[in-house]
């Protein structure tokens, strides 16, 4: 039995459908990640496990305590918003502290229980600050260590980290996992950033439209996609399209080509195959399964990467190579070629 | 259970507003016994004292309002130019009329000014009118002044000065020509609320002696039985006409804003 | 910034400062001076000698009781003004009210809370004065005679009522747009952390509003503790409270001390000023988290 299970979970507001048979089982202290374009209903989903939505139908079920009904207040869950979210009004040992508060807990106790989650978000120093005296990364923190204290069953996040700048985001997120896995919380996290959910997560679910159209963790979603939305949205992608001549035979460009799957489409018939920008390499390769001719289009320096753009079989390739000091990226306009390995290809269904 | 408890209080709340409404419409309409009738009306526009009161007032109201623009647009421009570290001082000057009961200004006016002073302003019909306008001036301070900053809040200030510097503009171009025109919207709110405190004040006016609207409605009520509520009516309406002008160039404003 | 110029060429200074002169003028001539003139005036024998007496002729029981009646006319239409207008305002934020109700009700609160004085006292008159539409509806309906019950508007709690009908409206404009900032994020934390909506209400949102909450408490006060005309127009001259008894004073010498006057009016000076300085104190307390 799952710790935190969501059955057939369905939203609708007004005509609008926004999230529809919704269905996840969250193991405990898992971190799951909730990953969509915006308008895709992450946070409808967890806003009906925090209790502020009340699905349409359907159920939420905690450590096998039926929560569907219950108020926020009674499920004993830690949330973290997008910014704004601390108390203005209260210091931040005031703000950690809140939780134990309300449910009563004795003063010693909690000054102890705030120490020590300060100490845990490395502001041991702080409690006496006012929000606005802290930065933006702390404010998140203080907001991290205030859904904790009261030792929650589950935590929420919502795009916790998108109003922080890139660095402060990257070492926030890695110092969000520790805590979590330090303390062992089953978490869901909703964020737009693919590159997040992929670093961070157990498991990811990639929504579209208000379905969960994968779920799986991070290098299966990445690697073997099971609809096109979430090949082409986790990750670059090129796409070729393939004539089908046998059960596992296409041809790409005019070369025959023995894929790794049987293909689920009739003869004849085109399929569109996807491709890693990694697993493209430039330059004839030895056992490259297709070597396509080839003229570069563009060049992008991102430093330990070169991502280049190529003409090549009637589309445009993106491929990542790695930097290395003895050899200069290809110039702009160079006839060159890219090599591929049947085994990389993606059949694309639908 | 909270959307009734929401209800509850919001419709308590316009039944207190609006009874007194109803109740001063239903009087004013009783002057002739047994059926309702515009009489008392009739009777309130066919007095000339209510014109000369209520045209003095107006003429009134206009003065404060020139004086209180030349006054207040200069100030909380340069202010917001060339002297934020006055604000403080200017805006708790401008916040004073709201803290000082005008009953005790105008008690010092009168001391102040009187026949035997270095400014004798009271010893003359004119003179007093002056020393009202400058009274009624002071009461709208505070609006007039948090209008017009709000308005310049919304544009660049600086900005807008050094272009027209550039293009060889002198301080008064660029108060007319280019200030005001930019704070219009702002003026015109501020100016129609000095409209509805001039035309309704009573305090300074009564104590002055002028004769103006506010003391000409107290003198009616005391004397007058089905009359008064219709002078209510009336001025409720001018109320709610300063306020809806007030509103209209608010949402021009807006309106134009998008456009551009 | 405009502080540099200043320092590299102090004499430019004072050009700056000219700028504001017309305004200090005005305030000099019509707002400070008059107001000191009063001040000096409460210490000032007749013919211009010091004296504390005008303070202590103040000491008469009829004047005791005009201020003690001004100051309880003031609070109380003050925090009735502000429970009634806060109730109003949270209702119409959030209370789940159609979206259509908070536009008219803000331009209503816009023409009420300037419609004082003199037409307003009208109206009451016309609606619960002796012959007015409710105080007849009553009698004639169902035989209930507001006068045998004791309610009188022209006594202390006609005013009250009468006043609030300015003083809800102003606490209704200056209060709704700090509901507007009160964040969604703020009452959610709160209820997921296990308050409930009165822990949020008292532990978060009140304390936010708190400042705000107070400071249109000072203004009613200080808007109720002045109004000349509304109590005027309802009962002449009669009813004893400080600004009716300076009116009179001011027409009149009906105190037999001209001097009297300066300190009767140096008093609700001392009072409302009393009244902002409090609330500016307790702001400054309450707001160690502002910034
Ligand atoms: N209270 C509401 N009433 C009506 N529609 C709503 C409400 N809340 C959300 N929606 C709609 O539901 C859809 C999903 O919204 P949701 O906030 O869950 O998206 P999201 O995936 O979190 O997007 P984002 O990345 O932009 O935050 C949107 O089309 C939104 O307009
Ligand atoms: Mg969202």
């Amino acid at each position: 039995m799952s710790f935190l299970s969501l059955s057939h979970l369905e939203k609708t507001f007004g005509t609008n459908r926004v999230v529809k048979d919704f269905n996840l089982s969250v193991e405990k202290g898992e971190f799951i990640s909730l990953l969509g374009p915006s308008g895709c209903g992450k946070t409808t989903v967890l806003r009906m496990v925090a209790g502020f939505e009340t699905p349409t139908s359907g159920g939420i079920v905690i450590d096998g305590q039926e929560v569907t009904g219950l108020k926020p207040n009674q499920r004993n869950i830690g949330m973290m918003f997008q910014a704004y979210a601390l108390f203005p009004n209260m210091t931040v040992a005031e703000n950690v502290a809140f939780g134990l508060k309300v449910k009563g807990v004795a003063k010693d106790k909690r000054d102890a229980r705030v120490e020590e989650m300060l100490r845990l978000i490395g502001l041991p120093e702080m409690g006496g600050r006012y929000p606005f005296q802290l930065s933006g990364g702390q404010q998140q923190r203080v907001a991290l260590a205030r859904a904790l204290a009261p030792s929650p069953r589950v935590l929420l996040l919502d795009e916790p980290l998108s109003a922080l700048d890139a660095k402060v985001r990257v070492s926030l997120r890695n110092e969000i996992r520790e805590i979590q896995r330090e303390l062992g919380i089953t978490t869901i996290f909703v964020t737009h950033d693919q590159e997040e959910a992929l670093s961070m997560s157990d498991r990811v679910v990639v929504m579209n439209g208000g379905i969960a159209e994968q779920v799986g963790a991070p290098f299966e979603v990445y690697n073997r996609p099971s609809t096109r939305f979430v090949a082409t949205f986790v990750g670059t992608l090129n796409v070729f399209d393939g004539a089908v001549t046998g059960p596992q035979s296409v041809t790409l460009a005019g070369v025959p080509v023995t894929l790794a799957e049987p293909v689920e489409a009739s003869k004849g018939a085109t399929v569109a195959l996807a491709l890693r920008p990694e697993a493209v390499q430039l330059g004839r390769v030895e056992g490259a399964d297709v070597v396509l001719p080839a003229t570069i289009e563009s060049v992008e320096f991102l430093g330990s990467i070169i991502r280049v753009r190529a003409r090549a079989g009637g589309s445009v390739v993106a491929l990542d190579t790695f930097n290395r000091m003895d050899a200069p990226p290809p110039a702009i306009g160079a006839e060159t070629e890219v090599s591929l390995h049947a085994r990389d290809l993606i059949v694309l269904a639908g | 259970m909270m959307r009734v408890v929401a209800w509850g209080v919001f419709l308590l709340g316009c039944l207190f507003f609006l009874l007194p409404l109803v109740g001063m419409t239903e009087f004013s309409l009783k002057m002739r016994r047994g059926v309702y009738s515009f009489d008392a009306y009739a009777a309130v526009f066919g007095d000339p004292a209510f014109w000369a009161t209520f045209g003095y007032s107006l003429a009134l109201a206009a003065a404060t309002i020139v004086v209180g623009v030349v006054l207040v647009v200069p100030t909380a421009y340069w202010v917001r130019l060339r002297l934020p570290q006055a604000r403080p001082f200017v805006e708790f000057i401008t916040l004073l009329p709201l803290v000082i009961p005008a009953i005790v200004i105008v008690f010092g006016y009168i001391r102040m000014y009187n026949t035997s002073s270095f400014l004798p302003l009271t010893g003359s019909a004119l003179g007093t009118d002056i020393l009202l306008t400058m009274g009624y001036a002071t009461l709208a301070l505070p609006y007039m002044y948090r209008s017009v900053d709000t308005g310049l809040r919304t544009i660049d200030v600086g900005t807008l000065t050094e272009a027209a510097q550039s293009l060889g503009a002198g301080w008064v171009t660029i108060l007319a020509r280019i200030i005001l025109p930019n704070v219009m919207v702002a003026v015109l709110s501020g100016a129609f609320l000095t409209l509805a405190i001039v035309l309704g004040e009573f305090t300074m006016a009564a104590l002055l002696n002028r004769p103006a609207f506010g003391p000409y409605m107290q003198l009616l009520g005391a004397n007058r039985a089905y009359e008064p509520p219709a002078l209510a009516v009336i001025a409720f309406a001018i109320t709610w006409g300063c306020m809806g002008l007030m509103q209209l160039a608010t949402r021009f404003a807006k309106h134009e804003r998008a456009k551009a | 910034m405009p502080t540099e110029p200043i320092r590299r060429a102090p004499r430019r200074f004072p050009l700056h400062w000219l700028g504001i002169l017309p305004f200090a003028i005005f305030a000099t001539l019509f707002l400070i001076l008059p107001t000191m003139r009063i001040v000096l005036g409460a210490f000032q024998t007749p013919d211009g000698g010091f004296t504390l007496q005008n303070m202590l002729d103040l000491n008469t029981d009829s004047i005791r009781a005009a201020y003690w009646t001004s100051i309880k006319l003031s609070f109380y239409t003050a925090a009735l003004g502000c429970a009634v207008g806060f109730a109003m305002a949270a209702a119409v934020v959030f209370g789940g009210l159609p979206k259509g109700v908070r536009s008219p009700l803000l331009t209503f609160s816009g023409v009420a809370s300037n419609f004082a004085g003199v037409p307003l006292a009208f109206a009451f008159i016309a609606t619960i004065g002796p012959v007015g539409l409710i105080t007849v509806w009553l009698r004639t309906e169902f035989g209930i005679n507001l006068r045998a019950y004791g309610f009188n508007l022209l006594s202390f709690w006609g005013l009250v009522i009468t006043y609030l009908f300015f003083q809800i409206p102003l606490m209704i404009l200056i209060i709704t747009p700090a509901l507007d900032g009160l964040k969604r994020e703020w009452r959610e934390a709160a209820a997921v952390l296990g308050a409930t909506g009165v822990q949020y209400w008292r532990m978060v949102a009140l304390p936010i509003l708190f400042p705000s909450i107070l400071g249109t408490f000072a203004l009613l006060f200080a808007n109720a503790f002045g109004a000349v005309a509304t109590a005027f127009a309802l009962t002449g001259p009669q009813l004893n409270i400080v600004p009716i008894k300076l009116f009179a004073q001011i027409r009149g010498d009906v105190l037999g001390n001209p001097n009297l006057g300066y300190a009767l009016a140096f008093g609700m000076i001392l009072i409302t000023a009393g009244a902002n300085l409090l609330y500016i104190w307790l702001r400054v307390r309450s707001e160690r988290w502002l910034k």
